[in-house]
């Protein structure tokens, strides 16, 4: 009997220790409660990209990439690069992108800035600028069509105010999906914009104060070199989010010229020609020029101070 | 800018929040080169004041007035007075040195003269060799020197302080503490102190203010305030910690006797008064007031022993020995009439817990 309980208690010692040593190495098991997010991400983002990849080194046969270069691997990308009208749809959509995001953060900061502290009516604003996001881009789309397109509201007004005599033309170009994208981007920039503020404690530009700095002065010196790290990834997140625009580039773009961005090359290539390993070389291109813009961000924000920004956040 | 004012003078300071005073009808004058304690609870109304007189938070009435100029209307940066905030409020993406040359860089001081006062700054507050460190790298006490330094580096007309004492630990504060006055001595600025630890605010001011849901209670130097505090309120937080409350006996102009305790009357009483005693006042022994307890819990303290002791009619004392006593021990201890204050019952008492 005593040997026995002895040798159970023996067990259960060697369990333990072994449980503390894996414990030593930050391995418990709380770790398997991470394992449904490790399947959904294998899932959803790991096979569908290798995948990709792999289909985009397989060119298929009697594709016009093969006809012209041959069934290496590398003869959709080839085709990309080579043709004029593919490849130009990567300057097209940094051009709509990149002003796109900046200005969405940049017209953010002013914005958060004056709403960070309390005041009466502030969730109603909160409100009313974060509403876009909801909408989804086709209803912000068909949105800008009635208020800003040849016979919307904001022509009419100009017309019977006489500021112009014919239809200014807002959509169906290059402006129409910069003002989509605009809208859809915004309330975003701005929340996360808000949120880095808020993590700024307000005392320090108080001090800033008693130390004779003015309002600009504590704006320059203390809140934006502490907000643009959080301004450097408010602006990756939106420029992803703007570079894979495709419903407004048709709905209120110039999808075959002025707006024809890299998603309808690669929508263009999967469903209109079924050549899927061209529309997977399109969105591993898609993939690298983001993570080329993202890279150069980073690196910039990586000089930056990073540390605490001594607020609640 | 750094000219020594001769004096600073606040006029019926109000500040309301939502319609609850926190600050009401402050009346003070500060003369140059002069170091005041603001004093009281939490809550009391001392941060608001400090933030009136900085220009932070605007006045609900009243006019504060440097010298002859009203200065209640100027914006912060304008009024050139340095601030110590209670969590320092450093700028993290600054070094040391940055830090401190940040209000000489607003004010445009030239680049060589900057140097030359941030250096000075740097070994007033000992901190040279941590110059070129971040906030971040450095302890709560060294920060707090960063702090001071940046405050004090533009020679401000006015230094205000908001507890800057209260995040460190008990050493270090003692430290900070001569260390504070050790800079107003060499420099002279006129101060301002808010604190709610009373022997911070005895140690260092030339005199103290003491506040009350933002009315002022008593203003005058340490050693008055400790010795006469003006009413129950004050003695309780200036650490008359025994508060008896007993009948009236007899009055006769200063002296009272309550029950068979002979004290000193220290304002108008009704029926039932209270008698304020510090712990420190009472002697183990026979002498005036002599009465005997039963010693309950004995602290030792080094030097002397804290010692809680129990009346014969059932009252809690708190009193201090330097004899040997033991827990269970009956011993005679007595109390002068004049260190016995007594006011009336119905006077405000300060909170349990000063803090
Ligand atoms: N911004 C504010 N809004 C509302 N009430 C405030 C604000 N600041 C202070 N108060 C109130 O004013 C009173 C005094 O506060 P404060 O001056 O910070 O006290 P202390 O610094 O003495 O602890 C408190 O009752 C506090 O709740
Ligand atoms: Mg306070």
């Amino acid at each position: 009997m005593a040997t026995q309980a002895g040798a159970a208690a023996s067990v259960a010692d060697a369990r333990m220790a072994l449980r503390h040593r894996l414990a030593d190495r930050g391995l418990d098991r709380t770790l398997l409660l991470l394992l449904p997010a490790v399947i959904f991400i294998v899932a959803l983002f790991i096979y569908p990209f290798v995948y990709g990849l792999q289909l985009s080194f397989q060119p298929q046969p009697g594709s016009e990439a093969v006809q012209q270069y041959g069934s290496g691997p590398f003869a959709d990308y080839h085709n990309f690069f080579a043709d004029p009208y593919l490849r130009n749809t990567i300057w097209t959509t940094l051009k709509l992108s990149l002003p796109g995001a900046l200005f969405n953060v940049i017209a953010s900061v002013p914005i958060a800035y004056r709403m960070r502290g309390r005041f009466r009516g502030k969730r109603t604003i909160t409100t009313i600028l974060v509403v876009p996001i909801t909408l989804g881009t086709v209803l912000t789309a068909e949105g800008l069509l009635a208020f800003m397109g040849p016979t919307g509201w904001l022509n009419r007004l100009l017309l019977d105010v006489g500021i112009v005599d014919h239809p200014v033309r807002f959509t169906h170009n290059y402006w129409g999906v910069l003002f989509s994208l605009i809208i859809s981007g915004f309330p975003f920039a701005f929340l996360l914009t808000l949120s880095y503020l808020s993590g700024i404690d307000p005392t320090l530009e108080r001090a800033a104060a008693t130390l004779g700095a003015g309002w600009w002065q504590r704006f320059r010196h203390i809140t934006l070199p502490l907000l643009a790290p959080g301004l450097g990834i408010t602006f990756c997140l939106s420029f992803v989010l703007a570079f894979s625009v495709f419903p407004s580039a048709i709905m209120v773009g110039d999808p075959s010229r002025q707006t024809r961005v890299i998603s309808i090359a690669a929508f263009h290539a999967a469903f209109e020609q079924y050549d899927y390993s061209m529309a997977s070389a399109i969105a591993m291109i898609m993939g690298a020029v983001e993570l080329i813009v993202i890279g150069l961000v980073l690196g910039w924000r990586s000089r930056l101070y990073r540390g605490a920004t001594g607020g609640k956040g | 800018m750094s000219s020594r004012i001769s004096e600073l003078r606040l006029e019926k300071v109000s500040r309301s929040f939502g319609g609850v005073p926190a600050l009401d009808g402050f009346d003070l004058t500060i003369k140059g080169g002069e170091f005041v304690a603001l004093l009281g609870p939490s809550g009391c109304g001392k941060s608001t004041a400090l933030n009136c007189l900085a220009g932070l938070l605007p006045l609900s009435g009243g006019s504060i007035w440097l010298d002859d100029k009203r200065i209640d209307t100027v914006p912060p940066e304008q009024r050139g007075f340095g601030m110590v905030f209670q969590n320092y409020a450093l700028f993290p993406h600054m070094s040391v040195r940055g830090n401190i040359a940040f209000g000489l860089r607003m004010a445009r001081v030239g680049k060589a003269e900057a140097q030359r006062r941030v250096d000075e700054a740097l070994s007033l507050v000992q901190l040279v060799d941590h110059a070129e460190k971040f906030p971040g790298q450095l302890s709560g006490g060294q920060q707090q020197r960063v702090a001071i330094a940046r405050a004090i580096v533009l020679e401000p007309s006015l230094v205000l302080m908001d507890e800057p004492l209260s995040n460190l630990d008990a050493k270090l504060r003692l430290e900070m503490r001569t260390e504070i006055k050790r800079i107003h001595q060499t420099l002279g600025l006129t101060t301002v102190y808010v604190t709610h630890d009373q022997e911070e605010a005895l140690s260092l001011a030339d005199r103290l203010v003491l506040l009350r849901d933002g009315r002022v209670q008593q203003i005058g130097a340490p050693e008055d305030v400790y010795t006469e505090p003006a009413n129950r309120f004050v003695a309780g937080f200036m650490g008359y910690r025994n508060e008896l409350e007993l009948p009236v006996t007899s009055v006769a102009d200063k002296s009272v006797v309550l029950g068979d305790l002979n004290g000193t009357r220290r304002e108008d009483l009704g029926q039932v008064a209270v008698a304020a005693i510090r712990p420190e006042d009472f002697t183990v022994g026979d002498g005036p007031n002599a009465m005997e307890v039963d010693v309950e819990v004995v602290e030792y303290q080094g030097r002397e022993q804290a010692v809680q002791a129990r009346t014969a009619s059932g009252e809690q004392l708190h009193l201090r020995a330097v004899a040997r006593l033991a827990p269970g021990d009956r011993v005679t201890v007595s109390v002068p009439p004049e260190r016995v204050l007594v006011f009336a019952a119905d006077s405000p008492a300060a909170p349990e817990k000063v803090a």
